[in-house]
C-alpha cells in the first residue's frame, strides 16, 4: 500500500540495502519520522533525500550515529549563518547606498 | 596531462597497508564529502580527487598497475592499447559501452589513461554533484513573477522566479545537478539571485524606501505631487506644514511577498524640502516682510 506522498520503509531498505534497525535508530534520535498505517511503516517522500543522506553519511564515512545527529543539526547551524550573512549584507547595501 | 599522486593525496606511503588506506580515505572523506560541504566547489573537486585515490590504492590490481605504471602513465595508455587490439579484434562498440556511465566525469584524465574510464570495483552510490548558478535580475524583474530560460552544463531549464524574490536568495532545483555516481541519485541545482537595484527606491525585505524632494511652497501650503513606482505613478496629498525629513507610510504599496500572491509590503517617503535659490529681489522683500511678522 502505498499512498502518493509516502515510501514503504521495506522498500526503502531494500533498495539501499540497508538494515531496517537503522531506520529504527534514525527515528529514535528524532532525525526521521516514520509513519505508520495498518501495521506497515512509511516514510514522507520529501524527506527521502535527507534520508538517503544519512544512509551515505552511515555506511560510506562510517560515521555513528550521534555523529549524524551532530551533523545535522550544525547544517543547520550553517544554512541558518548563510541566511544571516545574506540578510545582513542586503541591509548593509542600504545605508551604503545612502552614503 | 599530469602524473597524480595518489599516495600524496591521500597521506599515505607507498608502503600502506589496506587498513591504513582504507582509514586515511574515511577520515579525508568525512572532511571533504559534499553531503557535508554543501555548495563548496573547492571541497568537492578536493573529495573527486580522495575518492579517485582510494578507488585505485583500495584495489589491489589497480594499486599493481598505478605503482608499475603511474609515472609513465603515456607508456601503460600505448601497452593497454595494444593489449586491447589483440584481445578485441572487433572493437568498437563493446569498449565504449560503458562511456558515459554516471560518474565518469568524476575522474581525471590521468585515471581514465591509466585505467580507462571509470572501471569502478566497488558500487559505492554518491550523491552527483550539486550544481550552483548566479542569476542576475533588476529590481523591477524581481517585482512580478515571471518565466526565465537559464542554461546549466548545456542544459536549457526554464524556471518560474516568484515576484518577491531577494538578494542572495537561494532556490534549490531537485536532480537538476549533476548525475548520480553508481546509480545514486543526481544532485541539485542551486540558484542565487544576485539583484541590482535599477530604481531610485531602496529595498529592505518587503518594504520600499524613497526620498521624494518638495519644493518651500508645497511643503509649507500643501499640495499635490506625483512621482514613480513600480507599479505606475501613485498621486500623494502633502498637508500644509510639512516638515522636513517627514515620513509617510503607504501601506501595501512596497515590494510583493514571496510565494504571498497579492501581499505586498510598505512603502515609506520621506520628504525632503528644498529652499529655493537664487531669490529675485521681491523674493527676498517678502521673506524680510514675512521674518518681520513672525
Amino acid at each position: 500500500m502505498e499512498t502518493p506522498h509516502l515510501i514503504s520503509a521495506d522498500e526503502f531498505c531494500t533498495h539501499h540495502k540497508v538494515e531496517y534497525s537503522f531506520i529504527n535508530s534514525l527515528q529514535q534520535f528524532g532525525l526521521i519520522e516514520i509513519t505508520t498505517i495498518e501495521e506497515s511503516r512509511f516514510i514522507d517522500t520529501e524527506k527521502l533525500t535527507e534520508l538517503e543522506k544519512f544512509v551515505r553519511l552511515h555506511y560510506d564515512l562510517d560515521i555513528n550515529l550521534e555523529g549524524i545527529e551532530a551533523i545535522t543539526y550544525l547544517l543547520e547551524k550553517v544554512k541558518s549563518l548563510q541566511h544571516e550573512i545574506s540578510f545582513l549584507k542586503n541591509k548593509l547595501s542600504l545605508y551604503e547606498e545612502s552614503r | 596531462m599530469e602524473f597524480i599522486d595518489y599516495y600524496k593525496i591521500l597521506g599515505v606511503d607507498k608502503n600502506a597497508t589496506q587498513d591504513a588506506i582504507k582509514s586515511a580515505y574515511r577520515k579525508l572523506a568525512r572532511k571533504h564529502h559534499p553531503d557535508l560541504n554543501p555548495n563548496d566547489k573547492e571541497a568537492h573537486k578536493r573529495f573527486q580527487q580522495i575518492n579517485e585515490a582510494n578507488e585505485v590504492l583500495s584495489d589491489p590490481e589497480k594499486r599493481k598497475k598505478y605503482d608499475k605504471y603511474g609515472k609513465d602513465w603515456q607508456h601503460s595508455e600505448q601497452f593497454e592499447h595494444a593489449r586491447q587490439q589483440q584481445q578485441r579484434p572487433f572493437s568498437g562498440q563493446g569498449e565504449y559501452s560503458f562511456s558515459g556511465t554516471p560518474g565518469d566525469d568524476e575522474f581525471s584524465d590521468f585515471f581514465s589513461s591509466l585505467f580507462g574510464g571509470s572501471g569502478r570495483s566497488r558500487q559505492t552510490k554518491f550523491k552527483g554533484q550539486d550544481y550552483n548558478a548566479e542569476l542576475h535580475l533588476n529590481l523591477t524583474d524581481a517585482y512580478k513573477t515571471h518565466k526565465q530560460t537559464i542554461t546549466v552544463n548545456g542544459k536549457n531549464i526554464r524556471i518560474t522566479i516568484p515576484a518577491g524574490v531577494e538578494n542572495g536568495q537561494v532556490i534549490k532545483l531537485k536532480d537538476y545537478g549533476g548525475a548520480g555516481v553508481n546509480g545514486g541519485p543526481n544532485g541539485d541545482l542551486y540558484i542565487t539571485f544576485v539583484i541590482t537595484n535599477n530604481t531610485m527606491f531602496k529595498r529592505d525585505k518587503n518594504d520600499l524606501y524613497i526620498t521624494v524632494k518638495l519644493d518651500l511652497y508645497t511643503a509649507i501650503l500643501g499640495g499635490e505631487i506625483t512621482f514613480d513606482t513600480l507599479d505606475g505613478k501613485i498621486k500623494l496629498k502633502v498637508p500644509p506644514e510639512t516638515q522636513n525629513g517627514a515620513k509617510i507610510r503607504l501601506k501595501g504599496k512596497g515590494f510583493p511577498v514571496y510565494k504571498n500572491e497579492g501581499k505586498f509590503g510598505d512603502m515609506f517617503v520621506t520628504y525632503e524640502v528644498i529652499l529655493p535659490t537664487n531669490l529675485t529681489e521681491k523674493q527676498k522683500d517678502l521673506f524680510t516682510e514675512l521674518s518681520k511678522i513672525s
